[in-house]
């Protein structure tokens, strides 16, 4: 018999991940795994929200106002009926209204990252890669909008935009035009870590090898640069998310975003801010609780992403 | 240093001692005036404002009876039944020193009449405003008009010589947005003084010490600094914490841990003001819904299901907790022509209701936009949104539009809205002022807040004839047929009468007036 090599099986991309130097770091981090459960039990329950809550608050129509301000767990005086975590003014449970608030919430925040990083990346990478006259006039932008609090920018594009549309598509239009406003005011962050980035790469052989064989600057930009710049932004991205959940609540806290017919859990935190004096507290307590747990939580995991992916901190 | 010490700790002192006299009032409601122009905006805290600053011919007191201001008596003429005779206070000035005299009368009632005015409804029966001399002025009616003096306790007298001077002659086009010398300086003579005002933010008055009735009057506050908060919990919280001496438009939620902070009352009265929906059914078709080249409105069969529907039992025990009486009719139980049978003609009836609506081919029901205001009346958008999930179960999908004041009633009166809140006082006591703005056609002097459309030239004929009926009797019986047809027709959606609640530190001397108008110089402070 000869000793015929033993042929070395490819190893799967999941058992890549497994042995990764991210993986091992996050399970010698507790408070990131604390987090990555907390953050996934709170998506999961947000997406699988109309399976598991009990009633749909989004549907006015099967309400019943004699329910409103029925304390958790105690049957209401009128209906008899019972509710985990009581209801608000409106008879709406809060439980179910944190699930579908939650959807809201989150959604606004990774469309409004998403769109902000679209913006951010390209802004940016064009600025580094091109420079001069382009660079110039992206930048200051940038720099002229760092200027202003990001709560206050997307407060204006949110006022704009709610005194052009018509009034009956509002309430539609109030998601959408709120991940426009919350994206607008974030873009920089993105903008800034990619240009300087690019700044660096752009000068690299790789860099100059693609311009050599004649690459388009589009194509060494997306292909060739972009993919070594990714990291920072993977970090920027993450703590951006908790930022842009906090902005949208603080938008509808203000009375700016969702409308209070398909609250957020900033429109319910507004509205049981209104009850704190008379003993209601259920109707903040709840809502305010997993706003905290959401954003401190992609915020550990944020924080965790930065010092795994920095070499020169561990 | 220690001399420094004691030098500053002396003045401490003789400050204390010097604002012994001195009294401030802090007030908070969750609006502001909407404008100082006595003559635009006839809205309840517009009003009170300018009560503060300017007086009318004849005020109400504390218990709502009439009180003379700058006439000191008023009779029907000996001579001629359609005019009324108005003896004028002598020795009256304004705050910048001008004397009061007849001409200001002429010159203000010609000005309450201008097309611009908001008032001009309520002295529609006058014909002529004459100075007989420097105190006395004759109004003439084109009718005898028994009821003239309740029309005019919001009516504020100017000086003819410094609107002239300050170009303000014309009153402001509220609508139009237009901001003129009197929307934000005034001239009265009431018992305070304005000294500086911010919209929306801080209004300061201090008193007049030229005021004629400071003897007459307790005039103990020295100063008024009025601060609209808007929102519930933080107008509480500036009460709890003493931020505030007086507050009106108390959170019904908040009744309670008022009631039981130390020094702190709140005093309560039933208020002559009555909390209702409007519908644009005059209209072919409107902006508002999702019906093309049709409007649901216009059928009564809709209406009387949009009313049905309303359960007012529970907005009044969850949302108002207690504190509103459910309404059948849109007139407060002050006025004369409410009557109980028709205040109880508002029923319950969802399968009553849905059976109406798919009547009248609405069966699959319809959306539609609903103008609410969130910052005038007591749990104003949290009713519009009970409403939005009542009327959501027999079909129709309400869009609610919640905005303040300032915003939502140029809507209303500019007709630029097809379902709306509104709630109305009526400070003349009488169903004729409801008629003249809410029933009545929209013309240009007359129907001015009726945006629903609604336009029955027989019914217009009836109303106008009120004014001028002196047979009691006849002329009740005119105003109960009008409200007939304004029920049967269900011209609106009543919600409830509203219970009015003060909240004050104890230091503050004061009982509730049921048209929600305190006059401070009427308070006492211990």
């Amino acid at each position: 018999m000869s000793d015929l090599p033993i042929p070395v099986k490819p190893k799967s991309r999941f058992r890549l991940a497994l042995e990764s130097d991210l993986f091992y770091t996050f399970r010698r981090s507790p408070v990131a795994m604390v987090s990555a459960a907390v953050v996934v039990v709170l998506v999961l329950s947000a997406i699988f929200a109309p399976l598991i809550a009990p009633t749909n608050p989004f549907n006015p129509a099967s309400l019943n106002l004699m329910n409103g301000f029925t304390p958790p767990m105690t049957p209401n005086a009128f209906t008899g009926d019972s509710f985990l975590m009581g209801t608000d003014d409106q008879g709406r449970d809060v439980f179910s209204t944190i699930l579908y608030g939650m959807r809201i919430s989150l959604f606004v925040g990774v469309a409004a990252v998403f769109f902000a990083m679209v913006l951010g990346i390209t802004l940016g990478l064009i600025s580094g890669y091109v420079g001069g006259w382009t660079e110039t006039i992206i930048m200051r932008t940038a720099d002229v909008q760092l200027t202003f609090p990001s709560i206050l920018v997307a407060m204006l594009i949110f006022g704009i935009a709610k005194g052009v549309t018509p009034v009956e598509y509002r309430d539609q239009m109030a998601i959408w035009v709120l991940i426009l406003a919350i994206g607008l005011s974030d873009w920089v962050q993105f903008a800034r870590v990619v240009r300087g980035a690019t700044l660096v790469e752009k000068n690299k052989e790789y860099v100059q090898a693609a311009r050599l064989i004649g690459r388009t600057p589009g194509a060494i930009m997306l292909r060739h640069i972009l993919p070594n710049v990714l990291s920072p932004v993977l970090v920027i991205a993450t703590i951006s998310l908790a930022l842009a959940i906090i902005a949208e609540a603080t938008l509808s806290f203000l009375g700016v975003g969702a409308p209070p017919t398909q609250p957020s859990l900033g429109t319910l935190i507004r509205i049981g801010q209104g009850f704190l004096f008379s003993g209601e507290w259920w109707i903040l307590l709840f809502p305010a609780i997993t706003l905290l747990a959401l954003a401190l939580s992609v915020n550990l995991l944020g924080d965790w992403l930065r010092d795994a992916l920095n070499p020169r901190l561990r | 240093m220690k001399t420094t010490l004691a030098i500053s700790m002396a003045a401490a002192l003789l400050a204390t001692t010097a604002t012994v006299n001195a009294e401030t009032l802090r007030w908070a409601r969750s609006g502001d005036a909407l404008t100082l122009d006595p003559h635009a905006q006839n809205e309840g805290p517009t009003h009170t404002i300018r009560h503060q600053m300017y007086e009318p011919l004849i005020i109400r007191d504390v218990t709502g009876a009439f009180e003379p201001a700058l006439a000191t008596d008023w009779a029907p003429s000996a001579d001629d039944p359609n005019v009324w005779v108005f003896n004028l206070r002598q020795g009256v000035k304004f705050h910048d020193g001008a004397d009061f005299t007849a001409e200001d009368v002429v010159f203000s009632f010609e000005r309450a009449k201008q097309p611009n005015s908001d008032m001009k409804e309520l002295i529609g029966s006058i014909t002529e405003v004459r100075a007989v001399d420097d105190f006395t002025v004759e109004m003439v009616t084109d009718g005898p008009n028994p009821i003239l003096p309740s029309n005019l306790t919001n009516l504020f007298i100017m000086d003819k010589g410094w609107t002239e001077a300050n170009n303000t002659v014309n009153v402001q086009d509220f609508e139009g947005g237009e901001i003129t010398f009197a929307t934000t300086n005034a001239n009265g003579t009431g018992p305070y003084v304005l000294q500086s005002r911010e919209p929306d933010v801080k209004t300061v008055m201090v008193k007049n010490d030229n005021y004629w009735g400071i003897d007459q009057f307790p005039m103990e506050v020295t100063e008024i600094v009025y601060t609209p908060i808007q929102n519930a919990a933080t107008r509480v919280a500036a009460l709890l914490s003493g931020e505030v001496d007086f507050l009106q438009d108390m959170p019904v939620q908040d009744l309670d841990r008022v009631n039981n902070a130390d020094g702190l009352v709140v005093k309560q009265a039933p208020q002559n003001r009555v909390i209702f929906f409007g519908m644009n059914q005059g209209a072919d078709d409107i902006e508002a819904d999702n019906i093309d080249g049709a409007n649901p409105l216009a059928d009564v069969r809709v209406r009387k299901a949009m009313s049905m529907a309303i359960n007012r039992d529970a907005i009044r025990q969850v949302v108002m907790r207690g504190q509103s009486q459910p309404a059948g009719m849109i007139a407060p139980p002050f006025v004369n022509g409410w009557t109980e049978a028709m205040d109880s003609e508002s029923t319950t009836d969802i399968e009553g209701a849905k059976a109406l609506m798919a009547e009248a081919g609405y069966g699959d029901g319809f959306s539609i936009r609903l103008d609410c205001p969130n910052d005038r009346y007591v749990n104003d958008e949290a009713i519009c949104q009970a409403a939005v999930g009542m009327l959501g179960q027999i079909g129709i999908t309400v869009n609610l539009d919640a905005k303040p004041k300032a915003q939502h009633f140029p809507l209303i009166t500019d007709g630029k809205t097809d379902f709306y809140m509104l709630g109305w006082g009526v400070p003349t006591y009488d169903s004729e002022y409801i008629f003249n703005f809410l029933v009545h056609g929209r013309e240009s002097d007359i129907g001015t807040w009726n945006g629903t459309g609604f336009d029955n030239d027989d019914l217009d004929a009836k109303i106008k004839s009120l004014a001028s009926n002196t047979d009691l009797e006849a002329r009740n019986a005119d105003i109960a047929s009008i409200w007939r047809v304004v029920q049967d027709e269900q011209l609106y959606i009543p919600i409830h009468h509203q219970v009015l609640n003060w909240g004050m530190s104890e230091k503050v001397g004061i009982e509730v007036d049921p048209e929600d108008q305190p006059k401070i110089k009427y308070f006492t402070m211990n």
